[in-house]
């Protein structure tokens, strides 16, 4: 197809194809949607251990002594205070407080930083940080040569074991370190994007296909396409980035304000202090249907028979049997709150709830309460 | 893809089966196959009256919400309950167990506006081009 043309591809490309995925384009690349199923690929991955091509994502890769480098301004998390070998997540802010992006910060030594950023963004996050870093701060773009991998599952740590060693097992959520894998030291870390416990892979590019065969060859892994890593995510009431957050938006509109050191300067924080401090005319709200019907981007959110806001992210949700999403409303729905979303002859009965919407997740198995 | 040639077809993937002045409708394996999953079906409802190339169910898979269109005017004399649970079996069987509805037929003389099998064959064929 003559649109697939100025798509990126990734490594596995001919692996996708050889499976018959789906293939589609997202964030500027050609990206597998499913392989055998949507639905089954989610419960795959919810009971054993899913494998999840992320090679569109970006990485920098940093060299900065924080007395002297002024990275610290630039995201939201406190570097700082992040000891070497943990991962934090949190955003890139403009000025106004509008999310540039959102990210995970690996520190991976006392001056060193690996940044991992949204495939369609990796450009403007990269001129973003270019044009703020002083010259005392070393940026490389990585993304062309490095690929990732995602191992997502409650089976997940019993199949990478079997590869990198019992040594998986000691990696507590969000910290990483360096295994020998295939004749390569990479970084694994206990992170992802599905609620269970898992990991994210950093392999150079050529080894990827290698990498993805080997764990592949155990059959409690299958692969899983981007559908049901959105499925996945958004029963976790993640946002994803270009869909439920963007630089209009404001972390605390979003309700991820947690995700902010308000003890650090950086970049946006006095947007938004005073967006703390005097309210916002909108803010992020969960539901779920009351049948197996799905809200969908850009349906309208009705309350007390007002327009009150529109759906950012919506699915059917494969755990919960009935449809599920997020979106902005302008004033307050309580929790238990009945709203309708609606679109054309579409009309679907829905109640505010809290998130995550499934709540047995494994991401945190084995670790200290 | 499975196109049975005992069928009548729309262009927007829906099929009929005649006998005598009735018709079930569905839609085809094409249909199911490209949308994925299907999470729920809105189905034509039993005494409503529906009209050739209109509206007359939705259906939902995980990807997107999708209009359905009447092969046939006429007035439905039942839907297929049993999709209410199982949408999915519109996944596993489009032409047997997927039914979507009866139809009591008002005028037959539209089935010339939908094509045989092997018309719809070639037309499947010129879309994945």
């Amino acid at each position: 197809m003559i649109e697939n043309l100025a798509l990126a591809e990734t490594p596995l490309v001919n692996k996708h194809k050889e499976l018959s995925a789906k293939l589609a384009p997202f964030g500027g690349w050609l990206m597998p949607i499913q392989y055998s199923g949507i639905i089954e690929e989610h419960s795959w991955v919810r009971k054993n251990c899913g494998l999840f091509d992320i090679c569109h994502m970006g990485e920098f890769m940093i060299q900065a002594d924080l007395a002297k480098s002024n990275l610290g301004n630039l995201v939201t998390i406190d570097l700082a205070g992040m000891p070497p070998g943990s991962c934090r997540y949190g955003f890139m802010l403009n000025e106004q407080a509008g999310i540039i992006d959102d990210l995970l910060v690996y520190r991976i030594a006392a001056a060193e930083w690996m940044f991992v950023v949204n495939a369609a963004t990796t450009d403007g996050d990269f001129a973003h940080l270019k044009k703020h870093l002083t010259a005392e701060t070393t940026l490389k773009n990585a993304s062309q040569s490095l690929g990732k991998l995602d191992l997502q599952g409650p089976l997940s740590a019993d199949v990478l074991e079997e590869l990198a060693g019992p040594g998986i097992r000691q990696l507590r959520y969000y910290t990483f370190a360096y295994f020998e894998l295939l004749g390569e030291k990479i970084i694994i870390s206990r992170t992802g994007y599905t609620g269970e416990l898992g990991y994210e892979l950093y392999m150079p590019n050529n080894k990827i296909p290698q990498l993805w065969d080997k764990l592949l060859s155990d059959k409690r892994a299958r692969p899983i396409g981007l559908g049901a890593r959105d499925t996945l995510r958004l029963e976790m009431g993640y946002s994803l980035y270009g869909q439920d957050i963007d630089k209009n938006i404001t972390p605390l509109e979003a309700g991820l304000g947690h995700f902010i050191d308000w003890n650090k300067e950086f970049i946006g924080k006095a947007a938004l202090l005073k967006q703390k401090q005097n309210g916002s005319s909108r803010r992020m709200i969960c539901f779920v249907a009351d049948s197996r019907r799905s809200p969908r981007h850009n349906y309208r959110i009705v309350y007390k028979g007002r327009e009150a806001g529109a759906v950012t992210s919506g699915s059917f949700s494969p755990s919960l049997g009935a449809g599920i999403g997020m979106g902005y409303v302008g004033n307050e729905i309580a929790i238990g709150g009945q709203i309708v979303l609606s679109e054309g002859t579409i009309s679907i009965n829905a109640k505010v709830t809290d998130k995550p919407f499934y709540k047995n997740g494994s991401a945190k198995s084995g670790e200290i309460k | 893809m499975i196109i049975p040639e005992d069928l009548l077809y729309t262009r927007e993937h829906e099929w009929a089966k005649i006998d005598g002045d009735r018709a079930i409708m569905g839609i085809t394996d094409f249909a199911q196959s490209s949308l994925g999953d299907i999470t729920f079906i809105d189905l034509p409802k039993p005494g409503a009256k529906v009209e050739q190339s209109k509206w007359c169910a939705t259906v939902e898979s995980v990807k997107a919400a999708s209009d359905v269109y009447a092969p046939l005017s006429g007035e439905v004399l039942k839907a297929n309950t049993e999709l209410t649970n199982h949408p999915e079996l519109v996944n596993k069987s489009a032409y047997e167990t997927g039914w979507f509805a009866e139809i009591k037929c008002s005028d037959l003389g539209e089935k010339n506006k939908l094509m045989n099998s092997a018309q719809y064959k070639e037309y499947v064929q010129g879309l994945s081009k």
